[in-house]
């Protein structure tokens, strides 16, 4: 048969079981509003709940675009510095954290559509259960003409197949929260312990110490050249001064010299 | 018609007689357990009830003639669900 001839049976065959089990159909009414209305506040805990999931992983996407910045940066500082291995490490590095994150963005855009699909299911179960009070009050009224009999199990069987619709979409946000919370978790941890940076090629302080070597050794060199310059600033005048006096002595030697070779 | 987690739609007859196509390739792959086939015809079902379908006043209270499964079902969640073991009683007002 059909599947879904077969999943409305489903939903029809569980309202009909609950409203065999009363024996006054007014009782049905008023339990079933009862659950409606913890039903609602279900939903709408459910709403939260995967609203603060999204908001989660959003803050795991941005600290992680951080790291990828920072190894983007380093690749290129490296590459400045003419340690192309470094760079490659690092850009290693990064490739890894961009499969985490658009994971993430894979995860984000889920829990979005989910937040966004039981938010109008809230929408519509609340505005069912004003129209299930409403008329429960005027069924309760007609109660002992036969129609009213049919209408209330009418009534009945549509709102229990949107509590049924509704009640399992709360469980399968509820298990895919739970799935994504444990692996957000772990995520969490790792960008904390700093694992994630250590996955590839030692740690991460690997590439930065290495970088902070050089950039320190950098700074050495600049200071011994500023130094140097410094010097040869200073120097001159004693320089310009022995000149002139080599320069005279050389001219006198040379007058010498003149004078002797004649 | 219903596709569960997105509320009740009113069908034509056009639509309708391409739905009962589709549920014929849902049943199928229920049938031989074949995930791909079923997601597939799932996916088409659910765009043209959205596409074609007139969606239900919020506050209409009605029962459905067909309902389709979530859609990101899979054919687990559906024999599940077929089985009668995942609808939990007091969401549809058991005692």
């Amino acid at each position: 048969m059909s599947v879904m001839k077969r999943v409305s049976l489903i939903f029809r065959a569980k309202a009909d079981k609950a409203l065999d089990r009363m024996e006054d159909p007014r009782e049905t009414l008023d339990y079933s509003y009862k659950q409606q209305v913890e039903m609602l506040t279900r939903v709408r805990r459910g709403v939260a709940d995967v609203a603060t999931s999204r908001k989660r992983v959003e803050l795991q996407m941005n600290s992680l675009q951080k790291e990828i910045n920072k190894r983007d940066a380093q690749a290129r500082d490296a590459l400045g510095k003419g340690r192309e291995d470094l760079a490659r490490a690092a850009l290693q590095n990064k490739a890894q954290l961009v499969s985490q994150y658009s994971d993430l963005e894979t995860q984000f855009a889920s829990l979005q559509e989910q937040e966004e699909k039981l938010t109008l299911a809230s929408q519509r179960l609340d505005a069912k259960v004003q129209t299930f009070r409403t008329r429960k009050e005027t069924l309760k009224a007609t109660y002992t003409a036969a129609e009213a009999q049919t209408r209330i199990n009418e009534a009945f069987s549509g709102i229990s197949e949107e509590m049924g619709d509704v009640g399992l979409a709360i469980q399968r946000a509820e298990d895919k929260t739970a799935q994504m919370q444990a692996r957000a978790g772990a995520i969490d941890e790792l960008l904390a312990s700093g694992a994630l940076e250590d996955h590839v090629g030692g740690n991460q302080d690997y590439i930065q110490a290495e970088l902070d070597k050089l950039g320190a050794g950098t700074d050495v060199d600049n200071e011994l050249a500023r130094m140097k310059n410094e010097i040869a600033a200073s120097a001159p005048k004693e320089i310009e001064g022995n000149g002139a006096a080599a320069n005279g002595q050389e001219a006198a030697a040379a007058e010498q010299q003149a004078g002797d070779g004649v | 018609m219903r596709i569960l987690g997105e509320g009740q739609f009113r069908v034509d007859d056009d639509t309708a007689a391409k739905l009962t196509a589709l549920d014929k390739d849902l049943d199928a792959a229920v049938a031989k357990h074949e995930e791909t086939a079923f997601g597939t015809a799932l996916r088409s079902a659910v765009t043209l009830v959205k596409t074609t379908g007139t969606p239900l006043e919020a506050d209409e209270i009605a029962t459905a003639d067909f309902i389709l499964p979530f859609s990101d079902a899979t054919v687990d969640e559906v024999n599940k669900l077929l089985a009668d073991g995942t609808i939990p009683g007091d969401s549809i007002g058991l005692p």
